[in-house]
């Protein structure tokens, strides 16, 4: 019995520890990113590895995501005669949900992981430790610019998904479906708020990019250096961002569509 | 430092498609359009009961969206429901006997003011008053009038 | 072993030195590394730190460079405590250092011109065609000119670290930290580096410190040896002093026998009553 309690208050510990290393050097991110700016050659190369490269898979899920939105969709919709509002229905899940959190789970898979495994071998390979000896702060120069790419690719990418999605749900429901073209836009058009849908949904993916690359660059920052710890690191990035994808979407929406 | 200048062509392309996404999500697929000021001129009508009527619910003439609901307020002294709405100033040839409804669209739909144009010569102006309601149906009390009658028809 | 200190030789003057390290004490955990040890790293030349594996050789590196914070004690590089100085000062200071990684620590997403341009890409402002020549210059140094275009991954161990001291005397520093830059080598690599080492230290006037436990290449080129075992220094002197140490310890170190004052077996109970336990679950 007092076993287990020092093994639990050991491992709250070492969380509080780690949640202190994570929020420390996020800090140090943050500051850090002053002096990305005058080398935009460091962001366009990140921007390359995480955006450009994650550019494929999430079009592609974001089409079939909005293919089956509009096939589901349409049948419950025509149990109520209500097919004139499938574009609405459509457009409302991709952009307040399905856009930022499905694209915010890929990107954290596709472009998290390869950040974690690519600092974790940084600094198992001494390429942090020997950039530090060369007088190089890796903060400014491995990690602010990927942190920045993160942070402008995924509301990017989570834009593109939906639009996507939209354009695909249109080419289920009027090419298969045979809904109205006119009243899929016409409704989506006057139900989606600027404000209310679009623009929160572009909060929410901010959030998630900031959230997602911080975990990936400080699980990779924070990983035993050895082939067994970043692998775990990698493991760690994948779960964690989809637990805090998943559990912040929560709040944020119900703090966002909460009245209405 | 290794780069390409394919690599930094996918970079533009990217962002570029990106931005064109979000702003197809604006323009197309929002109501931002309707923020667009184009411009309108502002008419008010007075409902007994103005319903599910909401700020930006649709003002359509025909079935042609012409503007849109902005304000409702309640008239403490009348009791009445007063709704300004904003209609786009190519459409000012409405009659001062103009008739607002609210109407439903389909049976589950949202509610939208109606303007049917009457015969008279005299047009309504910026901050004119619709004279000519006709309140949204409330379901129950539409439901109520019905039973009350099918009663007294049995009688 | 306390202050069995075997001072064969007195030509460490504390003047002359470029590192001085004072009552150091390091621990990890509950594992001391170091125990109130003191050295002195002579100007110009080649001071070797010899020790089995896991004495905190490189540990002792990342103190001098100011990348660990010791317990207690002090490290004097040319006249500054490099744990006292500010975060910016402490950087200015380690451009005047160069450090060689046991694996080399090439940027694996960079040519070896690149690599070897990245301090000078990232400390100066010089046009990019002095770069070229100054990068040409040092991959020449280290007999590596026609390699510039190879990936990190291209090179073999050897190689990559002569690129690695290329790159670490990009700078033109005041003095190089090796750390255990012999292991894994084939003998014509290892004969490569060792010829680097002296050569380079000679040439451009550095001070080299050499964390190590190959013990014939070290003995060749270093000019002082300090043997560390068990967080403290069980002997110094010049290469010939150490080797005709009367100490046991050091006798067994530099001949690499088994079994000596460092026992073969792991301390463990004794083996027979292990045996006999063999079958019961313990």
């Amino acid at each position: 019995m007092i076993e287990q309690l020092q093994l639990l208050g050991n491992q709250t510990r070492g969380s509080f520890a780690k949640l202190g290393r994570g929020t420390l050097f996020l800090l140090q991110t943050l500051t850090g990113i002053g002096s990305v700016i005058p080398r935009p050659r460091l962001l366009l190369n990140q921007l390359y590895s995480v955006g450009v490269l994650s550019f494929l898979i999430i079009t592609i899920s974001g089409l079939f995501v909005g293919m089956v939105l509009s096939l589901q969709g349409y049948y419950t919709l025509s149990d109520f005669g209500a097919e004139a509002s499938l574009g609405l229905m459509v457009a409302t899940s991709l952009v307040r949900e399905l856009g930022p959190v499905v694209s915010a789970l890929l990107f954290a898979g596709r472009a998290g992981s390869a950040l974690t495994a690519e600092i974790g071998l940084m600094k198992a390979t001494e390429q942090l430790s020997g950039m530090e000896m060369m007088a190089v702060d890796p903060i400014q120069r491995i990690i602010a610019p990927r942190f920045l790419a993160g942070l402008i690719a995924m509301p990017l990418l989570a834009g593109l998904f939906s639009a996507i999605g939209i354009l695909g749900g249109q080419l289920v429901g009027s090419g298969l479906l045979g809904v109205d073209d006119g009243a899929y836009w016409a409704q989506m058009q006057a139900k989606i708020d600027f404000q209310g849908d679009i623009v929160n949904g572009i909060i929410k993916s901010l959030t998630f990019g900031f959230v997602t690359t911080w975990i990936a660059l400080f699980e990779g920052y924070d990983a035993t250096p050895t082939a067994e710890g970043v692998s775990r690191a990698t493991t760690r990035t994948v779960v964690n961002s989809a637990f805090s994808v998943l559990g912040l979407d929560f709040i944020l929406t119900a703090l966002m569509f909460g009245d209405d | 430092m290794s780069h390409s200048p394919t690599q930094d062509t996918l970079v533009g392309l990217f962002v570029a498609l990106g931005i064109a996404s979000l702003f197809f999500l604006a323009f197309q697929a929002s109501n931002l359009s309707a923020y667009a000021e184009h411009d309108t001129y502002t008419l008010t009508a007075r409902f007994e009961n103005s319903g599910g009527l909401k700020v930006k619910s649709p003002v359509s003439a025909a079935g042609v969206k012409i503007g849109q609901v902005i304000a409702i307020t309640f008239d403490p002294k009348t009791y009445d429901s007063v709704v300004k709405m904003h209609i786009d100033s190519q459409y000012n040839t409405f009659p001062d006997d103009t008739t607002a409804s609210i109407f439903t669209a389909g049976l589950l739909g949202e509610q939208y003011v109606n303007l049917e144009a009457g015969g008279s010569e005299i047009i309504l102006k910026d901050q004119d008053k619709i004279e000519i309601t006709q309140s949204a149906i409330i379901l129950e009390k539409a439901i109520g009038q019905f039973l009350f009658k099918a009663a007294e028809e049995k009688k | 072993m306390d202050y069995f200190l075997p001072r064969m030789d007195t030509f460490v003057s504390n003047q002359n030195s470029l590192v001085s390290v004072r009552d150091l004490s390091f621990s990890r955990g509950t594992k001391i590394i170091f125990d109130n040890v003191s050295l002195d790293f002579e100007r110009g030349k080649i001071t070797a730190i010899m020790g089995p594996s896991g004495t905190g050789k490189t540990t002792l590196l990342k103190l001098i460079g100011g990348q660990l914070h010791p317990a207690q004690g002090t490290i004097l590089v040319d006249g500054e405590n490099v744990h006292q100085l500010p975060r910016k000062q402490l950087f200015q200071f380690r451009k005047r250092i160069g450090m060689l990684f046991q694996s080399g620590a090439l940027l694996t997403d960079m040519n070896v011109y690149d690599n070897v341009a990245f301090p000078l890409r990232e400390h100066t402002h010089l046009p990019e065609s002095m770069i070229r020549s100054l990068v040409l210059m040092k991959l020449q140094a280290v007999g590596l000119r026609g390699a510039k275009d190879f990936m990190p991954n291209e090179l073999s161990g050897g190689m990559a670290r002569r690129v690695a001291l290329a790159r670490a005397i990009a700078l033109d520093p005041m003095m190089i930290l090796y750390d255990e830059p012999f292991t894994g080598q084939d003998p014509i690599s290892m004969g490569v580096l060792v010829h680097l080492i002296k050569s380079l230290n000679s040439a451009l006037g550095l001070t080299s410190i050499i964390v190590s436990h190959d013990v014939h290449e070290t003995s060749a080129i270093a000019d002082y040896i300090y043997v560390l075992a068990d967080g403290k220094i069980i002997g110094q002197g010049t290469p010939d002093a150490i080797r005709q140490s009367s100490s046991a310890w050091i006798q067994q170190f530099m001949t690499g026998t088994a079994d000596g004052p460092v026992h073969f077996h792991y301390p463990a109970k004794d083996y027979l009553d292990d045996l006999l336990l063999s079958g019961k679950r313990y």
